[in-house]
């Protein structure tokens, strides 16, 4: 459960930001949720509802889009989505990947007021 | 003229107040505007993180994450580790409450510092930073830092080690790799423990490898169990090697 822990470094990020805009409230949160970032989304959603009471982000709407894994296989010099959590390139087989979307998190987007 | 939002509309026109305040609600009247962002959600952690490696590369110690389900031996690891290791170790210890294990490692006179945690489920950057003000890392080689015993959240947080080590016991049972991914997915060097218990467990020990690699091609695995000295002095070499190869 260490997804209220993540919501306050986000309700950080989300203050930072609207102080370098000069905004009195954020009115929608928009965050990518990697599916292999070791983030449950509904808890997260519940720990966003929970902690957002009388901060800047009070009130705001919280849109959570999920990410496939994706990988590059050098040896295709293509995208692929991963459909399982197989490690390697869904072609060619090849283990010459890098992974490039689907692991971590991200605050994409804020709307202000 | 009103000085808050430039309409015609002065404040001392009696009776009028309320309707001014109802434009100023007016969400036409304030700009709604929408920016992008593009931050990881841990940043400031992952920052933090990148400090404390930097910390270690200064004093040229070798940090190494380790993390388990509670029990699967870490502590027991690293306590036949100072026996027969040729490199000296220190570790931050990290548990929610009590300092029984960094205890259980000073009287191996293993330097040791204890972060409790209180209801935090892992460790993280900044944690690891104010313990690293109690650790005197130019008498050591190596440091570890032993997580909280759980296969899920420390797996999200950059500590500033160098490399992970994930343990997995036999007693856990079968398909803990494909069931969290996400832990085994950061993992260096698995080791499977307690093997002297495989007679009385049923574990696939080749299914369980093949799908640790099915999630991280490159991953290295030893099996460890404390009854064969050996399997540890392995998990030394392979230790030592990293070292030297920084």
């Amino acid at each position: 459960m260490h997804e209220y822990s993540i919501v306050s470094s986000l309700l950080d990020l989300c203050e930072e930001n609207a102080k370098k805009e000069n905004a009195k409230k954020i009115t929608k949160v928009e965050v990518k949720i990697g599916k292999l970032s070791g983030v449950e989304p509904d808890l997260l959603q519940v720990a966003f509802d929970t902690f957002k009471e009388k901060t800047i982000c009070d009130g705001a709407e919280f849109v959570m889009n999920i990410q496939d894994v994706v990988i590059y296989c050098n040896v295709c010099k293509k995208e692929f989505t991963l459909k399982q959590n197989e490690f390697t390139c869904p072609k060619c087989k090849s283990f010459d990947i890098n992974t490039i979307d689907g692991e971590d998190m991200y605050l994409m987007r804020l709307e202000m007021v | 003229m009103c000085a808050d939002c430039g309409c015609s509309i002065t404040e001392d026109v009696g009776g009028h107040t309320h309707h001014h305040e109802h434009i100023h609600d007016n969400p036409q009247l304030n700009d709604k505007k929408t920016i992008d962002v593009i931050t990881k959600i841990l940043d400031k952690n992952d920052h933090e993180a990148g400090h404390n490696r930097a910390h270690f590369d200064k004093h040229d110690v070798l940090c190494l994450n380790l993390m388990s389900s509670p029990g699967s031996g870490k502590t027991t690891l690293l306590e036949y580790l100072s026996d027969i290791a040729d490199f000296k170790f220190g570790v931050i210890e990290g548990d929610l409450e009590t300092n029984k294990d960094a205890d259980r490692l000073k009287s191996k006179g293993i330097q040791a510092h204890q972060i409790q945690t209180g209801s935090a489920c892992h460790l993280d950057a900044f944690m690891v930073h104010k313990a690293l003000h109690h650790m005197d890392l130019d008498k050591v080689d190596v440091c570890f830092v032993e997580n909280v015993g759980n296969l899920v959240c420390p797996a999200s947080y950059d500590v500033g080690a160098h490399l992970n080590i994930v343990l997995v016991s036999i007693p856990e049972g079968e398909d803990k790799i494909a069931k969290y991914p996400v832990m085994f997915r950061q993992a260096d060097l698995i080791l499977f423990t307690k093997t002297d218990l495989l007679p009385y467990f049923k574990y696939d020990m080749k299914e369980e490898k093949k799908s640790a690699r099915r999630l991280k091609p490159n991953v290295d695995i030893l099996e460890v169990n404390i009854n064969d000295i050996d399997s540890i002095k392995r998990v030394a070499q392979w230790i030592r090697f990293k070292k030297e190869m920084r």
